[in-house]
C-alpha cells in the first residue's frame, strides 16, 4: 500500500536530481494537443506513454506539456515536438504504442520518425 | 467519449482555462445514481452565459465557434436518465453536476479516473485537485495540497512523482471498487 512516508522518501531522492537541471535552452518540448478533440481521440494515453517513457529513460532534459487544440481535429491525437535549433516536428493520428519510437529515434537519436508525421499523412 | 473519465479530464480543463487555483471532483455512486461534480474557483461566468455554455454553438474560443465539452456531457447524462447543472458567479467560481442512472441502458462506463486525475496535474502542476471517490460506504480522497507540502518545491509534474500518484489512485480505486 502507497503511503504518504513513501513520498517523503522519493522527496529525497529527487532533491538533488532537480538541482542538477539543465537550463531551458536545451529543453526538448513536447507538446500534446488536449481540447476536446484531442481527448475524444485517445490523447489521455498518448499523454502519459510519454511521461511514462521520458521518465523511465530518466531524460532530464525532455518536458512533456499539454495545449489545447493544434487546429487539424481530423488528424488527432496530435503531438509536437520541439527541438532546440531544429524546425518543429508534428505527429499525427497517435497511439501510445507509437511513442516509445518516438522518444528512441526523435528525441534520443534526433532522427525525425517521418512515417508518423502530418506530412505522411497529407 | 468513449468513457466519462474522458469527459470529466476535459470539462475540469475548463476550469483550468478559467484561472481557477483549486479544482474539486468528486464521484460519488449508489446503485440508483451516479454523480460527477467538478467545483472551481475560476473566472465564473454571467447568467447569461451559462444559460447558452450547453450549446455546442456557444465557446470563448476564438479560432473557431464550436465547444463540445459540456454539450456532450450533457447529452450523455441525458440519455442515461440524468441530466447536467450548472451554477456560476462571477469572480467567485463555477460548479457543475452530472448525474446519471446507473440502471439504465445507456449508462456510459466511469472508466479509467486515476489516468485523468494524474493527466490534469501533469498539465497544470500549480493548481491544486482534490479528488473524492465515494462508492459503497466507502471513500477516499487525494488533494494535492497535503503532496505539494510534503514535496516542498518539487513541481508535482516530475514523472516520478506522477507515477506514484497513479500507483496511490490505482491502489485506492481498486479498494473502492470492492475488487480487493
Amino acid at each position: 500500500m502507497k503511503s504518504l512516508e513513501e513520498l517523503k522518501a522519493l522527496r529525497e531522492s529527487m532533491q538533488a536530481k532537480m538541482n542538477l537541471r539543465k537550463d531551458d535552452a536545451e529543453t526538448i518540448r513536447v507538446v500534446v494537443g488536449m481540447a476536446t478533440c484531442g481527448i475524444a481521440a485517445g490523447a489521455r494515453p498518448v499523454l502519459n506513454a510519454f511521461v511514462e517513457e521520458v521518465g523511465k529513460r530518466g531524460l532530464d532534459n525532455v518536458q512533456v506539456t499539454q495545449t489545447g487544440c493544434i487546429g487539424v481535429c481530423r488528424l488527432e491525437p496530435v503531438v509536437e515536438v520541439y527541438v532546440p535549433g531544429q524546425e518543429k516536428v508534428t505527429y499525427v493520428k497517435m497511439t501510445a504504442d507509437k511513442v516509445p519510437t518516438i522518444v528512441a529515434q526523435h528525441i534520443v537519436n534526433k532522427q525525425v520518425v517521418t512515417d508518423y508525421t502530418i506530412g505522411a499523412a497529407e | 467519449m468513449k468513457e466519462l473519465s474522458l469527459n470529466i479530464l476535459d470539462v475540469a480543463k475548463n476550469s483550468v482555462t478559467a484561472g481557477a487555483t483549486l479544482i474539486g471532483i468528486t464521484v460519488e455512486e449508489t446503485p440508483e445514481r451516479l454523480s460527477i461534480t467538478i467545483t472551481d474557483n475560476g473566472c465564473g461566468m454571467t447568467p447569461e452565459f451559462v444559460s447558452r455554455v450547453t450549446d455546442p454553438f456557444t465557446t470563448t474560443r476564438t479560432t473557431r465557434k464550436v465547444g463540445l465539452g459540456l454539450p456532450l456531457m450533457k447529452m450523455e447524462a441525458q440519455m442515461a436518465g440524468g441530466d447536467l447543472t450548472i451554477e456560476s458567479q462571477v469572480g467567485v467560481g463555477t460548479t457543475v453536476v452530472t448525474w446519471f442512472d446507473p440502471r439504465n441502458i445507456d449508462m456510459p462506463p466511469l472508466g479509467d479516473v486515476t489516468s485523468t486525475i494524474v493527466t490534469l496535474i501533469q498539465g497544470s502542476p500549480d493548481i491544486d485537485f482534490v479528488y473524492t471517490h465515494r462508492k459503497n460506504g466507502e471513500d477516499y480522497t487525494l488533494d494535492t495540497r497535503e503532496i505539494r507540502e510534503i514535496m516542498g518545491g518539487i513541481p508535482l509534474c516530475e514523472p516520478e512523482i506522477l507515477a506514484w500518484l497513479t500507483d496511490y489512485l490505482s491502489e485506492n480505486e481498486t479498494i473502492i471498487e470492492g475488487k480487493r
